[in-house]
């Protein structure tokens, strides 16, 4: 009699922690009939400033798989639907049962809407695998990619940082999907459902009290003109560099274009991470968003600023006058062949190097001390936006570089004159500027010294409030009566009789610019030009670069003022020099000669 | 008259335990297999519906038992013992297999397991026997009759493959024990089992280490002790050569699947999918149940098939994670005073031969008792052998009745006997 009491005893007490004190199983059995479903947001979309749609959704499915359900099935037949082979099977399901045997894991992720159909209906012959709606995002014009950016799974850091995200969740990695991810993204529902062990769903658990509705993400207005951009892109197919426009009112970016760019179709979906890999190993380096990473020398578009900031300190006057002595000029000399002496606006005009030259030294030595006048010098540079970031809303932005004092006191040891630095008189030496940078001079000149960060946020919709960075005026130390001459010979550049870009003017639009001809170490010049229009009322502020393709005149020059044409009529008059950008290649008539050698 | 008497001598307390652990029983197989919203109770192809006839049968069955002359089943013990083991025999040629064990006689819509019914048969036999005026349990030739009653239907039972069943006859060495046989039996059979799982946890070179130490220790210690040098020198030989030979034992006599479960249960092997997943599923089951439970038909895991068995073998997981520990220990203490009862009415029996059988019936439902709820809370190995009155299925809710009920027209009729 006593063994059974003592039995009874014993299973009561194990009962008892089993069930009373230990609330581990509770848990887990929660776990087990309860299915947590994710109710996928739809992410936002992206539209340029006139609505027109950039980014969208598509539905796709995930294929999901639950190990411990699997059973033998066809996997040649589910091999073949989804386009993998036996190994990349083998290697999923075991990714699979790594991560857990109850737990659903992405067996084969964003299957286009077509494919997930036809899996669909043959889904019965494969126990443990099932279908999740997701969505892919899908670009109908192919431009911006760099701008747009894409989306693709959360990394194990993302995770960590942020516990929003959970394996297998899509995320923005570059781009405006990365920078308003926040917003996009909107937020995840839960739907419980209780299943049985053969995981059928038995329902809504207790009448879906403990449901969340996902909310869709919020849409995104953004401040690119989706035809100038793409028109940008046209022009620059087959060149290597970048454009860059700004409205100079208010800081927004009008087109930012990178060449070699890509299409950002190309990174959604199944080929992403392969294409993603051609694109990274590229040595284009079309993933490089050019416009905001690549770092130049400014060249002569430069000397406006040393004009500015001379004119500020007072070094010269407008009427100032130096002499020219063309090639013989010391210490730097001139190839532009022109009259001697010459005044400020003849200089720019004329992108006079000797002049530029006296102007700078005079700025340096203005204060008696030359390298008190080198730190005003630098001052006046960085208060035009140069030297820093923007901290704008497209990732990966680069500061370029403003040698400083210091530097210079470190590398001459102290002792250093106008002399010793005088390529930073016409923008060549240690200066490097992203072009982003440079169509924000341009905004700054258009605007007569302010301007307003770059960005690419119009408006997020059912926001409130814009981000006070964007809208908080930055002021130059140059004051804005020193702009009027520095704008008259801008105009003449298109207009003057001996302008650099005379052959681009047009009647309809007063346009107003600076060429450059930047040297640099690694091939030929690049062509660089800068360019806001129209004088009256400044509405664009532009900057083309076009890699190692010599004058600043021919290439870039024309491109701009297409790109100005375009923005501001609606559409290209000048089919000849249009046609002439629009064919001309400079990338692959290079690399054909070298491979035909 | 007599029925008056038996009903009025009828120890009802027992009866009325009989209903309430039948009837919770059925609530549990009802909540376990219904899983729509709305039932009907009545629904004959549902377990729950199937279950309700079961029972009317049963009760049926007890009547008939109550009315037939209490010296039937003494008169008839033997022919009912070896028309059982013929049927267990039947059942190894014509047999159809569930689950592995072929141990159902397949009769039209209705399948029965005879081994059920051979526990009933055994204990008839083994009772009329003992009872019997010329035995004597401290004679070794009724020992040994005793042991072959017992263990040739186990015999046949294991051969079906049917190894939980087979092991309920081991419940019969208790009835062994009350009527005489030494208790040194089972201290070396417990002992003989500790060393077993000691064996298999810590290996062969420290148990055997271990024993040297305890009879090393008794020695020392013990005055007694070393009058006895020899039986403790003996005894201790004895256990390392029994614990040198369970590994091999285990390895070649065990098969594959009873391994894992063993190992499953002392922990060594930790396979929550495979043969762990049963006990892991039942243990989650009534670990969720909390201390009121999730209330009737409530109980997620048991009602969508988590827990594998669910209406037979681990049919007290419903009760574990629909009622709580309150309702499991509601259960455990009803089985408790049920199988104190049970010794209780064996104890005031006049004859040899209703004492014998009576402890027979505690003993059975004990051994199920312990090893079904020992093996859904991880206590004991999985044996599929059913919880008697709860788990769904007509064959064990009959034998289980046919037991009990033979032995309570006994106790009504001991009176009579006089």
């Amino acid at each position: 009699m006593g063994i059974f009491i003592l039995i009874g005893l014993v299973f009561m007490i194990r009962l008892y922690f089993l069930q009373v004190t230990d609330n581990r199983y509770q848990h887990t059995a929660e776990n087990i009939v309860l299915r947590y479903v994710t109710q996928y947001p739809a992410r936002g979309r992206i539209k340029d400033r006139h609505g027109e749609l950039l980014v969208f959704n598509n539905a796709a499915y995930d294929l999901m798989v639950i190990p411990r359900q699997v059973k033998a099935h066809d996997t040649a037949l589910l091999c073949r639907m989804l386009g993998i082979d036996r190994e990349e099977y083998e290697k999923q399901l075991q990714k699979a049962m790594h991560y857990s045997y109850y737990k659903p894991s992405v067996f084969a992720r964003q299957i286009s809407k077509s494919d997930g159909g036809l899996i669909g209906e043959e889904l019965y012959r494969f126990p443990g695998f099932y279908l999740q709606t997701r969505t892919l995002r899908e670009y109908p014009r192919p431009i911006a990619a760099h701008l747009l950016g894409s989306i693709g799974e959360v990394g194990k850091k993302e995770i960590e940082k942020d516990p929003y995200y959970r394996t297998g969740d899509y995320i923005g990695k570059s781009g405006i999907e990365k920078y308003y991810e926040n917003d996009l993204h909107g937020k995840k529902g839960m739907k419980v459902l209780a299943v049985d062990v053969h995981n059928r769903e038995k329902g809504s658990y207790q009448d879906g009290r403990y449901d969340t509705l996902a909310v869709p993400g919020k849409d995104i207005f953004i401040s690119l003109d989706a035809d100038l951009q793409s028109y940008g892109e046209q022009l620059m197919q087959n060149k290597k560099g970048s454009i860059v426009a700004i409205e100079p009112g208010t800081g927004e970016i009008l087109a930012m274009v990178t060449s070699p760019g890509y299409d950002p179709n190309m990174l959604v979906g199944r080929k992403r991470s392969e294409n993603y890999r051609a694109l990274r190993d590229d040595t284009l380096k079309p993933l490089l968003n050019r416009a905001i990473s690549g770092t130049y020398p400014p060249g002569s578009t430069f000397k406006m600023i040393n004009a500015l900031i001379a004119l500020q300190e007072k070094a010269i006057r407008p009427q100032t006058k130096f002499n020219c002595m063309g090639p013989l000029s010391a210490p730097i000399k001139c190839t532009h062949n022109h009259k001697s002496p010459l005044n400020l606006e003849e200089a720019i005009t004329q992108s006079c190097n000797p002049y530029f030259w006296n102007t700078f030294k005079s700025t340096l030595n203005k204060p008696g001390d030359v390298k008190q006048g080198f730190e005003n010098w630098h001052r006046d540079v960085v208060s035009l936006g140069f030297g820093t970031k923007f901290n704008t809303d497209i990732p990966y932005e680069v500061s370029g570089n403003i040698p400083s004092r210091a530097y210079f006191d470190k590398l001459y040891r102290g002792s250093w004159n106008a002399l010793t630095v005088r390529s930073l008189s016409i923008g060549q030496g240690e200066i490097l500027v992203t072009p982003i940078q440079l169509a924000n001079l341009v905004a700054v000149i258009a605007n007569k010294g302010f301007y307003y960060p770059p960005h690419l946020l119009r408006k997020i919709e059912g926001k409130e409030g814009f981000p006070e960075k964007f809208t908080r005026k930055q002021v130059s130390t140059i004051e804005a009566k020193h702009f009027d001459i520095v704008q008259k010979s801008m105009l003449d550049v298109f207009e003057g009789q001996h302008g650099t870009a005379r052959w681009y003017k047009m009647d309809s639009i007063t346009q107003c610019g600076k060429t450059g001809t930047v040297q640099n170490p690694h091939g030929e010049d690049h062509s660089l030009f800068i360019a806001f229009a129209p004088l009256e009322n400044p509405q664009i502020a532009i900057t083309v670069i076009v890699e190692n393709a010599g004058f600043g005149s021919t290439w870039a020059a024309p491109i701009a003022s297409l790109m100005i044409e375009k923005y501001l009529t609606g559409e290209v008059k000048r089919k000849g020099i249009e046609q002439r950008m629009l064919e001309s290649d400079l990338i692959h008539g290079e690399k054909e000669k070298t491979d035909n050698n | 008259m007599r029925r008056e008497n038996t009903i009025a001598n009828m120890d009802w307390l027992t009866v009325l335990m009989y209903l309430l652990l039948v009837f919770f029983g059925w609530l549990s197989i009802y909540s376990a297999s219904s899983d729509e919203e709305v039932v009907n109770v009545f629904d004959f192809s549902q377990r729950y519906g199937k279950q309700i006839v079961w029972i009317g049968l049963a009760l049926l069955l007890a009547v008939v038992i109550l009315i037939i002359d209490a010296q039937f089943f003494s008169a008839f013990s033997y022919i009912i013992y070896f028309s059982i083991l013929l049927l267990l025999m039947a059942v190894l040629l014509f047999g159809k297999t569930v689950a592995g064990s072929k141990s159902w006689i397949d009769l039209g819509s209705l399948s029965i397991q005879p081994a059920e019914f051979a526990k009933f048969a055994t204990a008839l036999a083994l009772y009329r026997y003992l009872s019997s005026i010329n035995t004597n349990i401290q004679r070794l030739k009724t020992k040994l009759v005793s042991v072959v009653i017992i263990t040739l239907p186990a015999l046949l039972i294991l051969l079906q493959n049917d190894t939980g069943s087979a092991l309920v006859y081991a419940a019969f060495v208790l009835v062994l024990y009350r009527e005489g046989i030494s208790g040194a039996f089972i201290v070396v059979g417990v002992f003989a089992a500790l060393l077993f799982i000691l064996t298999l946890l810590f290996g062969e070179v420290w148990v055997s280490a271990g024993v040297t130490v305890i009879a090393v220790l008794l020695f020392a210690l013990f005055k007694k002790m070393r009058k006895r040098i020899k039986p403790l020198l003996a005894g201790m030989l004895f256990s390392i050569v029994f614990v040198f030979s369970v590994n091999y034992a285990y390895e070649n006599v065990l098969a594959t699947h009873q391994k894992k479960r063993i190992n499953v249960m002392l922990g060594i092997e930790k396979d929550p999918s495979g043969a762990g997943y049963n006990v892991n599923q039942s243990k989650i089951a009534i670990g969720s149940g909390g201390l009121k439970g999730k209330g009737f038909r409530k109980g997620m895991l048991t009602r969508y098939h988590f827990v594998p068995e669910q209406t037979t073998d681990f049919i007290f997981c419903t009760v574990g994670e629909e009622w709580g520990f309150a309702g499991t220990s509601t259960i455990i203490l009803l089985f408790v005073f049920f199988l104190i009862r049970l010794i209780v009415l064996a104890e005031r029996q006049k004859s040899h031969f209703s004492r014998i059988y009576g402890y027979a019936v505690a003993s059975i439902f004990f051994f199920h008792f312990a090893v079904n709820i020992g093996m859904t809370i991880g206590l004991a190995p999985v044996v599929g052998i059913p919880l008697p009155f709860f788990s769904y299925g007509g064959s064990s809710l009959w034998a289980f009745t046919i037991l009990l009920f033979i032995f309570i027209k006994q106790d009504a009729n001991r009176l009579n006997l006089l």
